[in-house]
């Protein structure tokens, strides 16, 4: 047993690591890539304050605020699908799959059809008015979900079946306002949808990153519950939690991660499924090492899903959502096939 | 009760309830009728029902109305019922086949693949034929179909209802990822919106004649299989156990899944829900015999899709509404009270 323990941990140490690793060589081939290619001693270069003009603009103004959102909102769709998978018990909840994208997105579209002529005259106070708009939709989403799902208590089975159903009731009412706009605007809301980090600025990513933060350190405090709700309700109670007021706080928390990841990236699916499979895989079930490692992978795969996107078509983008979705199902379909 | 008293009692209960689906199908006949008159006198300018009738059988080239009645609504009408039908035998027959109470063509990713498809075709070969787009259709829905049954029986434990369905969330997510890149890509994401959002606007008489030569294909096929499914659906061991050959059975309806939905979707785009509540409504009222669900599915989807095309013109007049959403407001509720109900165990 004790044998087994630090084996377990010696691993999540070296897949931490290897993570971090991975991590900062994707980061250094995303800061080179692009429509402008930066050589990288010039990226080193300008890392280091002696780039040109130029390079700096790029570098520091567009590349470093987008790459530093991509890390956050991955990390943060990563640990908001692990929150949700344990405390449903339930290995396919996701964000995108309890609605919460789709809410955040019609949100987001009702905003720009009632209050905005047309996408492209969004600007100042309009950045942060459309992911406090998103807030709302992601919250409205999983109150409805979780109000909906309430039957004498949560199932966690219903809980998914009636995201699934108010998903679609969501994407129906989405695909009318969607189709009333003129081609430009529509084209704009189906990037937004499809998932794409947009509010690439650095006062966005300030106003993002102390929440997002925090709620993963939280998340991280709050592990051993979510241990516990994994065991099953029986056990739980019988372990002497509150097993719905607990389950409810920690739905709340996951929802409000993945509101303010919606906000900054749109819905991208799929990534708060795979990423803490896939963490799940390595490290078991244990939250303590299964949240930390999916915070990374989430941030990885959005890297690059991000530098792929960015690249494969260039100077046109694909947005990162559709990256992610079209490089992680295959991975999903191959656990599913294996698993039991 | 003896042996011979309960065989006598259930002999009664299946004569009674084929009485009771032959009295469903007839009513359901008629009010299909009844809809498709209202669908062509309804519309933008209202149709008093006696020109529809004049319309019908003693056509006048001359008369604005009788044009608009024989080139426009009366195909579109007709259209709608084929659809409707042919979305709810494949979503009973899915349903059979998986014994999987949410198996229908949009959750399974079946609408998402025949829409990609098109999409492809449309994008790279934009002189294609009607016919060209029906086969493409099938070919979408096809590779879907095949890929989400591949993934359920290639892995461990065999094909599960969970895995089925998880199999078809994945698949039809990466299908209409794909369909979003390429739209975006080739700037015809506004176009294409419409087979997101499925619409019957562009419904001929060149769409009702491959709707029916699918529709013949496709239904016979579905009547002929309903014994077998029936018998599958109570599970695959009683199946075998009673000497049925299932993969023989599981092709033909993986078949009639592909025939039908793919002719729907390459005429009116993904219109979701009506394979999934139309299956249960039957199952209700006739029992669990696919040789009465099948054909009341027929005609009771047919009745919805008439019905909700019908909403779909008048809502927003003289605006149209994707019919897609019409049938997402009567699909959500339902399949939030089959979620929330005790046999949500799946």
């Amino acid at each position: 047993m004790k044998h087994f323990s630090i084996q377990g941990r010696s691993r999540f140490w070296w897949t931490m690591s290897s993570l971090f690793v991975l991590i900062l060589v994707m980061l250094f081939v995303s800061l080179n890539t692009g429509v402008v290619q930066i050589a990288p001693n010039d990226v080193i270069r300008t890392l280091l304050g002696l780039g040109d003009e130029r390079q700096e603009l790029v570098l520091f103004d567009f590349r470093l605020p987008r790459l530093v959102l991509a890390l956050l909102v991955g990390a943060g769709f990563g640990v908001s699908g692990a929150i949700l998978q344990g405390v449903t018990k339930n290995e396919l909840a996701d964000p995108g799959i309890l609605g919460i994208n789709t809410g955040a997105g019609l949100a987001v579209v009702v905003y720009i059809f009632f209050f905005q002529s047309s996408m492209a005259s969004i600007s100042g106070l309009g950045v942060y008015i459309l992911p406090l708009f998103a807030l709302i939709g992601a919250f409205t989403a999983a109150i409805l979900v979780y109000f909906l799902a309430w039957k004498k208590g949560v199932n966690p089975v219903r809980l998914i079946l009636v995201g699934i159903g108010v998903n679609a009731g969501f994407s129906a009412a989405l695909i009318v306002f969607q189709i009333k706009m003129n081609p430009q605007d529509f084209t704009k809301a189906l990037v937004w949808l499809s998932g794409d980090i947009w509010g690439s600025s650095w006062s966005f990513v300030l106003a993002l990153l102390p929440w997002i933060i925090a709620l993963i350190i939280y998340s991280l405090y709050k592990s051993p519950v979510i241990n516990i709700l994994n065991l099953g309700e029986q056990m739980a109670v019988g372990l002497g939690a509150r097993v719905e007021r607990e389950r409810r706080f920690l739905l709340l928390l996951a929802v409000a991660i993945a509101g303010l990841c919606v906000a900054a990236a749109g819905g991208i699916a799929f990534l708060g499924l795979v990423a803490p499979h896939i963490a799940r895989r390595i490290v078991g079930p244990k939250h303590q090492q299964l949240l930390p490692v999916t915070a990374l992978l989430g941030s990885l795969i959005l890297l690059v899903a991000e530098t792929i996107g960015k690249n494969i078509i260039a100077p046109a983008e694909i947005p990162v959502g559709i990256v992610v979705t079209i490089v992680s199902t295959p991975y999903f379909i191959y656990l599913l096939m294996k698993t039991n | 009760m003896t042996l011979s008293e309960l065989e006598k009692s259930h002999i009664e209960g299946l004569t009674s309830r084929v009485f009771r689906a032959a009295i469903i199908f007839i009513c359901g006949i008629a009010a299909l009728i009844i809809s498709i008159g209202l669908s062509v006198a309804l519309g933008v300018t209202d149709i008093k029902l006696a020109t529809v009738w004049q319309a019908v059988f003693v056509f006048d080239p001359e008369l604005t109305n009788h044009q608009v009645i024989r080139e426009l609504r009366l195909p579109r009408a007709i259209g709608a019922a084929l659809i409707g039908s042919f979305l709810a035998v494949s979503g009973a027959v899915m349903q059979g086949l998986t014994r999987n109470p949410l198996a229908s063509p949009s959750i399974m990713g079946v609408s998402h693949g025949a829409a990609f498809a098109l999409i492809i075709v449309l994008i790279f070969f934009p002189a294609v034929t009607n016919l060209g787009m029906t086969f493409a259709s099938f070919a979408g829905a096809g590779i879907a179909v095949i890929l989400v049954f591949a993934v359920g029986s290639f892995s461990k434990g065999g094909l599960t209802p969970v895995k089925l369905a998880l199999a078809g969330v994945a698949v039809g997510g990466m299908l209409s990822s794909l369909s979003s890149a390429f739209s975006l890509h080739f700037q015809v994401a506004k176009q294409m919106s419409f087979w997101y959002a499925g619409d019957l606007s562009g419904t001929n008489w060149l769409s009702v004649q491959l709707l029916l030569g699918a529709g013949v294909v496709g239904l016979l096929l579905a009547l002929i299989i309903s014994r077998a499914v029936t018998i599958l659906s109570l599970g695959e061991e009683v199946s075998k156990g009673l000497g049925q050959n299932t993969l023989v059975v599981k092709t033909l309806g993986v078949i009639v899944v592909l025939v039908l939905t793919g002719a729907a979707v390459s005429v009116a785009g993904t219109v979701g829900f009506v394979g999934l509540v139309i299956p249960h409504i039957a199952r209700f009222l006739v029992g669990t015999d696919y040789r009465l669900i099948i054909p009341v599915s027929a005609v009771l989807g047919g009745l919805l899709l008439v019905i909700a095309d019908i909403g779909a013109r008048l809502v927003n007049a003289p605006y149209e509404t994707p019919v897609g959403a019409i049938t997402a407001c009567i699909g959500v509720p339902f399949f939030l009270y089959l979620a929330r109900g005790e046999r949500s165990g799946l």
